[in-house]
């Protein structure tokens, strides 16, 4: 499958699964499912058969309140079946709103803001002092990077020369209430992690070329951690949804769950 | 009592080169030889404890030991939800460290009285604490730690730690130390209050009370057994905490004995009531203050044994 239909098809569960759970967060999911397909499919060296593979690339998924889509392309990719996916938000099992390590594949939990760099941070120093090769992924929201711990981590891994972490940004530009903008002005963005010592790239984060381009590359040949600030839509893919606050927590009802369907079926990749 | 930590920890790490040590930026003078004897196992993290918190988490989960450590409430309360989401909701190895457990730093403030720490830190799932009493339980309760698997907490005093118990000691997570055994009241310690508490035996002894004392070094998981075992025993227990009664030595006790069919001892608390201690003062000053100190932990006994 290449990597547009992975993403296709992580939209599609996640509309379905927010559908059916009633549950919040659609619009991040959205937001961030072309950047997990390529992750899930092109970049990360993984073994879906043993999850714990010590060689594999790490990633830590820090905006947890996305996690649906993370499950949905860790069940497309093989590491637990489909079906699966039907329990997410139900009575009894672990598939919570916000992502969960008990689920395979998945290497921490999170669900409160500003932990997942940190963690990232420990696992990529770990893996410098035993000079293991792998890397580690860690994907934040633009909303996180209000909370002051990231900016702890940020600064830390700069002066401890993490190459081997690579923090990816969701800059979809709208939080909870409000567009980011309005709440905490975050620009000069690249400015900011350029002064706090990181290799930045800006990419389209709907762009799997271009997302592939900079997240696939050698950190051998590298002294610095790499931040990727991937300019996403809220809620892309579903025209109704498109950077619109409401559905940072509105779930898709039943007409706008099957305009939804229709919108994403019209759009199957046919390379 | 830190002295006697980092001793150990100095051994522990020298032998197994998987464990590491975090401070956020405090140790002067306490930590400087086992940075200059173990550099690759020591980092500075700077003054984020969150993120020190943070890092040891992804440290241990890929097969480290990550000791964090800091003073008073910095390694506790100012991470503590990286502590609950990241440390023991993932079972990571992560062993958090405060120097100056109680009024060690009295006379600095409130910020650096760290008197809710053990009831905050016990009430979390998947966790071990330990306060112990004397030097020699520090030595202990360091290789035990670290021989515990998941997320633990070790409050220890700042320097100068005494040694209570003479020779060797049994210890182990989870169960209480009986230093004396005593007919009419049993006095049970946590941490480096033991010191008065020991002297406070003495002197009821010598007036004609019988006192027991314990040293109960874990609060969790508590030793329900023993004191199970004493209430039956004895018609008064004391219990004694450098620390809040709610929800800590004393509020630990208590939930052991509401649950307990009667006959059983009552029980009275020394510790802090649930207040902050705006005045200043010496740890000593300060314990004697909110009646801590040997004569005010005599007091509460005999003013207990009257009640009845």
């Amino acid at each position: 499958m290449n990597t547009y239909n992975l993403a296709l098809n992580i939209r599609k569960n996640v509309v379905r699964m927010t559908h059916l759970a009633e549950s919040s967060h659609i619009g991040s999911m959205l937001s961030i499912a072309d950047i997990i397909a390529v992750l899930y499919g092109e970049v990360l060296n993984k073994n879906v058969n043993e999850p714990q593979w010590s060689y594999r690339d790490r990633f830590i998924l820090s905006k947890g309140h996305a996690g649906a889509a993370v499950y949905a392309v860790l069940a497309e990719v093989g590491y637990f079946p489909i079906e699966k996916l039907n329990q997410y938000y139900s009575n009894g099992s672990i598939f919570c709103g916000h992502i969960s390590h008990k689920v395979s594949g998945v290497e921490v939990s999170s669900g409160s803001l500003g932990h997942g760099l940190s963690i990232g941070v420990g696992m990529a120093l770990a893996a410098k002092k035993d000079f293991k090769k792998h890397r580690v992924f860690v994907l934040l929201s633009d909303g996180e990077c209000d909370e002051g711990s990231v900016w702890e981590a940020v600064l830390f891994a700069a002066h401890h020369k993490l190459s081997n972490l690579i923090a990816i940004i969701d800059y979809n530009k709208i939080q909870s209430l409000a567009p980011t903008k309005d709440t905490i002005q975050l620009e000069p963005f690249r400015d900011k992690w350029i002064s706090f010592g990181w290799d930045v790239k800006e990419v389209d984060g709907h762009n799997h070329e271009e997302l592939i381009g900079e997240l696939d590359f050698d950190i051998s040949k590298k002294e610095k951690p790499t931040c990727i600030i991937a300019h996403t839509i809220k809620g892309k893919g579903v025209s109704f949804m498109e950077s619109k606050v409401l559905w940072h927590y509105r779930f898709p009802h039943e007409e706008e769950y099957v305009q939804a369907m229709k919108e994403l079926e019209e759009n199957v990749d046919e390379r | 009592m830190r002295d006697s930590f980092i001793k150990e920890l100095t051994k522990i790490a020298k032998d197994d080169k998987n464990v590491i040590l975090l401070t956020g930026d405090l140790g002067f003078g306490v930590l400087n030889d086992f940075a200059k004897e173990l550099p690759e196992q020591f980092i500075n993290i700077g003054v984020a404890e969150q993120n020190m918190t943070g890092i040891a988490v992804g440290m241990a989960l890929e097969g480290k030991i990550v000791f964090t450590y800091s003073i008073c409430n910095f390694p506790t309360l100012r991470c503590l939800e990286q502590i609950r989401n990241d440390a023991c909701y993932h079972q990571a190895n992560v062993k958090i460290v405060a120097v100056g457990g109680g009024f060690c730093y009295g006379s600095l403030g409130i910020s650096h009285h760290a008197t809710e720490d053990l009831s905050i830190m016990r009430a979390l799932p998947d966790i071990t604490v330990v306060a112990p009493g004397d030097i020699v339980e520090v030595t202990d309760a360091t290789r035990a730690i670290y021989n515990t698997s998941g997320t633990c907490y070790l409050r220890i005093g700042r320097g100068g730690g005494k040694r209570i118990h003479e020779g060797d000691i049994n210890f182990k997570v989870g169960k209480a130390i009986q230093l004396f055994d005593g007919d009419d009241v049993a006095l049970i310690s946590t941490g480096g209050i033991l010191d008065n508490a020991f002297k406070a035996r003495k002197v009821l002894n010598e007036a004609g009370i019988s006192a027991g004392l314990y040293s109960m070094h874990t609060l969790r998981p508590f030793d329900r057994e023993i004191v199970e075992d004493i209430a039956k025993r004895v018609k008064l227990i004391v219990t004694i905490e450098e620390h809040t009664v709610i929800g800590g030595l004393g509020g630990a006790v208590s939930e052991i004995l509401a649950q307990m069919p009667q006959p059983r001892a009552r029980l009275e608390m020394v510790g802090l009531p649930g207040c902050f201690s705006s005045i200043v003062g010496d740890q000593e000053y300060l314990r004697g203050a909110y009646g801590m100190s040997v004569e005010g932990i005599v007091k509460k006994v005999k003013e207990a044994a009257f009640k009845e």
